[in-house]
């Protein structure tokens, strides 16, 4: 059954909402730093971590091949910097986790990917091409790990796409 | 036989059982990993059981951020496998979880009475790091989102990991085959 927030996640060919977030207690990130490279927005419910390789554990062994596309990766759930702070110093993470914790979720809701009932983001993914604009989403069930096939799927269209440009100009 | 990411590549893969058997078991694994280790007994039943019905294959899925011994591990254990023992050196990795130092994968190397000197050679060296990336890769993409990840026949099987269950599963692909 598909919820009825999904009804507004933003998909492909819409421009990626700005944002400016807290990725530790005393640092921020804004989506627009990123400009010139892909990026990778993985929302996910909670700072949880039950099986083995989780979704975020899972990413965090691949930043190899999302660097082959030079593309960055960024975490993002309602959790606050502290919280996130904690969780990727427990999983080695080595990407950032933005904090949409005051106000809570604002940024999840612009992405059309907040769960008003739980309080949390959607387990959703967003592939984001260099000039800024969403190429790719995909909202999982909460509780499905969506893996990371579907971005690296996004991730060689991208590239296919700006070869094609490249090529054309 | 079609090549598929989700089945047994004969040719790169270390198999294990009958390469005729009707059912082909693929798992995804990491040495250090305790669900893999758990359902270690629960795959060597299987074995037991199907017999020559079953084709066994193992790729490595080290998660090597949580799991800091895994890496070492799996190139342990290809290291064993260039030496013609891989599944001796598997079957000891997981007997072992909680003893997965590089000084532990040499005397593991020594119980089976292979060239350690080699083996220590091969690991330090990273001779195997390729081809295990390559079976981490071929597990994302085929749908590999954990450890544990087992494939029945190229299908990703997500039920309970208890034999019964795994037979249950297995023993259908025998009847629709």
């Amino acid at each position: 059954m598909i919820p009825q927030t999904n009804r507004s996640v933003l998909g492909a060919g819409r421009q990626a909402p700005e944002f400016t977030l807290q990725c530790t207690p005393d640092q921020t990130v804004s989506l627009s730093k990123f400009r010139g490279r892909p990026v990778v927005l993985a929302f996910y419910p909670a700072d949880v971590s039950p099986v083995c390789g989780d979704q975020m554990a899972l990413y965090n062994e691949m930043l190899n091949e999302f660097q082959e596309f030079e593309a960055e990766l960024v975490g993002l759930s309602v959790d606050g910097a502290w919280c996130h702070a904690a969780f990727a110093k427990q999983n080695k993470l080595h990407f950032p986790l933005l904090a949409d914790f005051e106000p809570k979720g604002a940024v999840s809701r612009s992405y059309g990917v907040y769960h008003e009932k739980e309080g949390t983001c959607e387990r959703a993914l967003f592939v984001i091409d260099r000039d800024g604009v969403i190429r790719w989403s995909y909202v999982s069930p909460i509780g499905v790990n969506p893996g990371a096939n579907g971005i690296l799927s996004a991730l060689e269209d991208l590239q296919t796409k700006s070869e094609t440009t490249d090529a054309a100009k | 036989m079609t090549k598929s990411l989700t089945l047994p590549d004969t040719e790169r893969d270390h198999v294990s059982g009958s390469v005729k058997g009707a059912i082909k078991l693929l798992e995804y694994g990491d040495y250090e990993c305790p669900f893999c280790a758990d359902a270690q007994p629960i795959v060597k039943e299987i074995q037991r059981r199907l017999g020559d019905d079953l084709l066994f294959a193992f790729r490595h899925f080290p998660l090597i951020n949580i799991h800091p011994h895994s890496e070492h591990a799996a190139e342990a254990a290809e290291a064993a496998g260039a030496q013609e023992n891989f599944w001796g050196m598997h079957d000891l990795l997981f007997e072992n979880q909680s003893a997965l130092e590089d000084q532990d994968l040499v005397a593991y190397a020594g119980e089976l009475s292979l060239d350690e000197t080699r083996l220590i050679r091969e690991v330090t060296s990273s001779v195997y790091a390729l081809p295990i990336r390559e079976d981490f890769k071929s597990g994302v993409r085929g749908g590999v989102n954990g450890t544990p990840t087992f494939f029945i026949n190229g299908e990703r099987y997500d039920g309970p990991r208890d034999v019964g269950h795994f037979l249950e599963a297995l023993s259908k692909q025998t009847v629709e085959k």
